[in-house]
């Protein structure tokens, strides 16, 4: 599975706003590395936490069929430091979404203080860097489920958002395959 | 073609916010990608700020036409055929196309604006 940082969506509204959570804990790696005596999560983190939260929020629409990615930080201003134990919420604000790509304000607070402003440009690659989805849509999905983006997500009519037809098609076609494959190797003699 | 003050000061302002430039290197005659170091996503971020500050519609199209850059009815040889600068000039009517036309190599289309060619784009959309 893709490595994602933050831990599940509280909110979701199609192109238009999203906010995830992120539990720090002592227990992670970075945290205690980073500046050792001054345990806390470093700050080019928290933008991974918004690229992934505003990254998700701006590739829906297309039923996450297109190649993502962040292309620029264009703000990034920190007021506080996160430190163990403290719980994050990072919304994203689509400012403006063309076909080439979109732009997103992110705010972080913690406790309901502000802790970051960010603005970032994700860029929608075309066909020049290979057609279709950066990761198995069999994947994601699961990554989606697990993050509850699902049990959230509303479009602009605040009707539901279901996991788009392709993507649980991807996951029955893996299932299929992985049962034939069991099949297979139980059928081998030893 | 001059461009009024308080447009150049906006764009400038964009500019410096987009692409982390001063202030003095946001000259009229300064190319965007040569002069400014803009990248194809700064044009996104560009834009944004140009829409919200002047509020206005920024069509990609209008700064890139690629279709006139990759149809064969406008490139042949690597070059921008007459009836291709002719029709530059009519969509680009803000842009100075002069240095352009003498060698109008596909390839250097991406650093032909200058700031000032991106003020009185921004003044016909108001005008």
């Amino acid at each position: 599975m893709r490595w994602f940082w933050i831990d599940r969506f509280i909110e979701f509204v199609r192109d238009t706003r999203a906010t995830s959570i992120k539990n720090v804990t002592f227990g992670e790696e970075p945290i205690d590395d980073y500046l050792p005596g001054h345990p806390h999560y470093p700050h080019s983190l928290i933008i991974e936490g918004m690229a992934q939260t505003g990254g998700l929020l701006v590739s829906e629409a297309e039923g996450f069929q297109r190649k993502t990615v962040l292309a620029k930080v264009s703000k990034a201003i920190f007021h506080d430091l996160v430190v163990p134990g403290d719980q994050i919420l990072l919304t994203a604000v689509v400012q403006d979404k063309k076909p080439t790509g979109a732009i997103v304000e992110g705010k972080v607070t913690v406790n309901g203080q502000l802790q970051a402003e960010l603005e970032l440009s994700f860029a929608f690659l075309d066909d020049r860097f290979g057609g279709g989805a950066l990761f198995p849509p069999e994947d994601l999905l699961r990554t989606l489920r697990i993050l509850k983006l699902f049990d959230v997500a509303v479009d602009q009519n605040g009707n539901r958002i279901h996991a788009p037809e392709h993507m649980l098609e991807a996951e029955r076609q893996a299932a299929r395959g992985f049962v034939l494959s069991r099949a297979v190797a139980q059928s081998k003699p030893n | 073609m001059q461009v009024s003050e308080d447009v150049f000061s906006k764009v400038q302002a964009a500019l410096i916010d987009a692409l982390g430039v001063d202030d003095d290197e946001v000259t009229p005659d300064a190319t965007m990608v040569g002069d400014l170091g803009a990248e194809s996503i700064d044009f996104l971020d560009i834009v944004f700020k140009l829409e919200k500050s002047f509020g206005i519609k920024v069509a990609t199209e209008d700064l890139f036409p690629k279709d006139i850059l990759t149809e064969s009815t406008y490139v042949q040889d690597g070059k921008v055929t007459a009836t291709g600068i002719a029709e530059l000039k009519k969509r680009m009517p803000w842009a100075d196309l002069s240095k352009f036309e003498k060698n109008p190599r596909v390839q250097d289309f991406g650093d032909l604006l200058t700031v000032s060619d991106l003020c009185r784009y921004v003044e016909s959309k108001i005008a």
